[in-house]
């Protein structure tokens, strides 16, 4: 939130949601060195939703990859901290995103990469990605390829969160049945409660003892998830929020009650 | 005359001819043995962008992407993080014509040492039609920053560059053809990127190729000639980064330019030259290509006379300019 306030821009949503998995993720879940960003023994983090990359940057900064104080420069001139995710301006970033759909993609060349022709099968791939961002053809054919391959050391969050940018994904391009699309690409899923720390963890578990197909999880997550004003005025479940007060939450949510410019006014 | 070497038989109607990629096929199969980290990523087009080479030698380092070119050149993006040097390879209408945001982002942006192989470019490609004909892939590769574009003059040639680009450790482009075309070079030619080079010397007009253009160049050169007229012939097959010394030495020398292309002259290699003319030695150019327009089916002979890109034609149009436009000759 401070990060964003200091900037005067960003995106709120995604980022408040997706904290709990990246706390998962990097302090319990994935083996890598904070001093040694290309230690070889590392799993890899891609994100794939580029925009959510300020919680990418907290995280990495409360593990240690970089100074706290630093995060106050997200998006300045020089910063290397960029608006969205640029490798080469800071060590222990994977990939370069922001346009949606091609990090599931990059997340599967490294996964094949160690599974068929460095043969590390101890090294696992994490993606995230939005769920609007499903939309994009990219992602379904990232998810054919890994199928085939039955890529079993990728393992992919969806951020379930039910919202994009014209409005909620029922509204702007329905994506149920969401299990069923990637089961019938050949990938094991799972549902989650995406604020359940113990219930990352789990599910993570399972997908590592999946030895013949990718694997995803679902993550249900509320945008603005921690946020008091903004949870109270976020906490839906599907269908009853009218299209104004959806537009009118959205707007606080986005622009963190005035203090910042929303993304894509 | 100058001392690049040059084919014994350039003219005759038993020149030897092949096509550019099958050059690239050996190129990169010979890559393959000389550096195990290079992988090839095909979108379901292996025999005809001649990836099947590389495929038979090293089955386990080909991966087959089928129809879809943006997953191709993401997945290789994600597979040079993991330290490989991946080529990909599809027709050039598809790669970069589909996915060009992607190379942008994950490659270019990226700075990821992928080589996008874009065959079938140019009119010759015949009577698939307009779809298929790629004509504006120079301009949208030489466009990206850190992006190498080369575009070989011949099969021989493109085999070198195919193995210059696969250790230059940088996001690379190369345009292939669909036909066989004259082979003008010989093994002991020089290649090297970013470099140009005179084939002919003369004194008239500048003549600048890229790719199998080159040649009609050539072709042109002989028949002026026969008009009292001493073209210089300059072979530029890396279009980024562009040698400028040669190229500005050689029009220094004519004070008349004419620039060879068998793609659209707007943005790409006639206006990359347009460029440094007006920068740093403003001479009249007259700019050989597609003309703002698309190709269409017919056979590669009747689609590249009819649209003026044979030595013959680009002779007449030589000519026709050397007599309307004076030579510039400017101290700077």
């Amino acid at each position: 939130m401070r990060m964003l306030e200091a900037a005067g821009s960003g995106h709120s949503a995604g980022p408040l949601d997706l904290s709990d998995i990246f706390a998962a993720l990097y302090f319990h879940i994935m083996n890598y060195d904070p001093q040694n960003p290309e230690w070889p023994e590392r799993d890899v983090f891609f994100l794939s939703n580029g925009h959510t990359v300020p919680v990418q940057y907290a995280t990495m900064a409360e593990a240690g990859y970089f100074p706290k104080e630093e995060l106050l420069t997200l998006r300045k001139f020089g910063s290397r901290l960029q608006g969205h995710p640029e490798r080469t301006r800071l060590p222990g970033l994977e990939n370069t995103s922001g346009p949606l759909g091609s990090g599931l993609s990059q997340a599967s060349g490294y996964a094949y990469t160690l599974q068929y022709i460095d043969k590390q099968l101890h090294r696992f791939v994490y993606v995230i990605t939005g769920d609007g961002e499903l939309d994009e053809g990219n992602i379904w054919e990232a998810a054919m390829f890994a199928g085939k391959y039955k890529l079993s050391q990728l393992i992919a969050f969806v951020d379930r969160n039910n919202i994009q940018i014209d409005g909620p994904t029922d509204a702007v391009m329905p994506l149920e049945d969401l299990r069923g699309k990637w089961e019938s690409f050949g990938w094991h899923v799972q549902e989650i409660d995406g604020h359940n720390i113990e219930s990352i963890i789990d599910a993570v578990g399972m997908a590592k003892a999946i030895t013949n197909q990718p694997s995803v999880i679902i993550a249900h997550t509320i945008p603005g998830k921690g946020v008091d004003f903004m949870e109270y005025d976020y906490h839906w479940h599907g269908y009853g929020k009218s299209p104004d007060d959806y537009v009118r939450g959205l707007k606080k949510l986005r622009s963190l009650n005035g203090k910042i410019t929303g993304e894509h006014e | 005359m100058s001392h690049y070497p040059l084919q014994q038989n350039l003219f005759g109607d038993d020149v030897e001819q092949e096509p550019t990629r099958a050059g690239f096929g050996r190129g990169l199969k010979a890559a393959g043995e000389a550096n195990e980290a290079i992988v090839a990523l095909c979108a379901d087009l292996t025999e005809s962008t001649q990836m099947s080479k590389f495929k038979e030698a090293f089955p386990e380092r080909f991966i087959e992407i089928g129809v879809a070119e943006q997953n191709l050149v993401t997945v290789a993006s994600g597979m040079a993080r993991a330290g490989k040097i991946p080529f990909t390879s599809s027709y050039a209408a598809f790669s970069p014509g589909r996915n060009w945001e992607q190379i942008r982002t994950t490659i270019a942006l990226n700075e990821q040492p992928v080589k996008i192989v874009g065959s079938h470019a140019g009119v010759s490609v015949g009577p698939d039609g307009a779809t298929h004909q790629m004509l504006e892939d120079i301009a949208l590769m030489r466009v990206l920053p850190h992006m190498v574009v080369v575009a070989p003059g011949d099969s021989i040639e493109a085999e070198k560059a195919t193995r210059a680009i696969a250790e230059n450790g940088k996001p690379s482009y190369i345009r292939l053809a669909r036909e066989k075309t004259p082979i003008f070079s010989t093994n002991d030619s020089p290649f090297e990127i970013g470099r140009a080079y005179v084939l002919w010397e003369g004194s008239d007009i500048s003549l600048l190729g890229t790719g199998t253009m080159t040649y009609q160049l050539l072709v042109a050169a002989k028949e002026l000639q026969n008009h009292g007229i001493s073209a210089e012939v300059v072979h530029v097959p890396t279009i980024k980064p562009l040698d400028e010394e040669t190229i500005l030495r050689s029009i220094t020398k004519t004070g008349r330019v004419l620039t060879a292309e068998e793609a659209q002259i707007n943005a790409g290699f006639g206006g990359v030259i347009a460029e440094l003319l007006s920068e740093k030695k403003p001479t009249p150019l007259k700019r050989i290509g597609m003309q703002d327009r698309f190709g269409e089916s017919g056979t590669p002979n009747e689609l590249l006379d009819h649209f003026g890109l044979t030595g013959a034609k680009i002779a007449l149009a030589a000519k026709e300019f050397v007599h309307t436009t004076p030579q510039y000759h400017r101290e700077y």
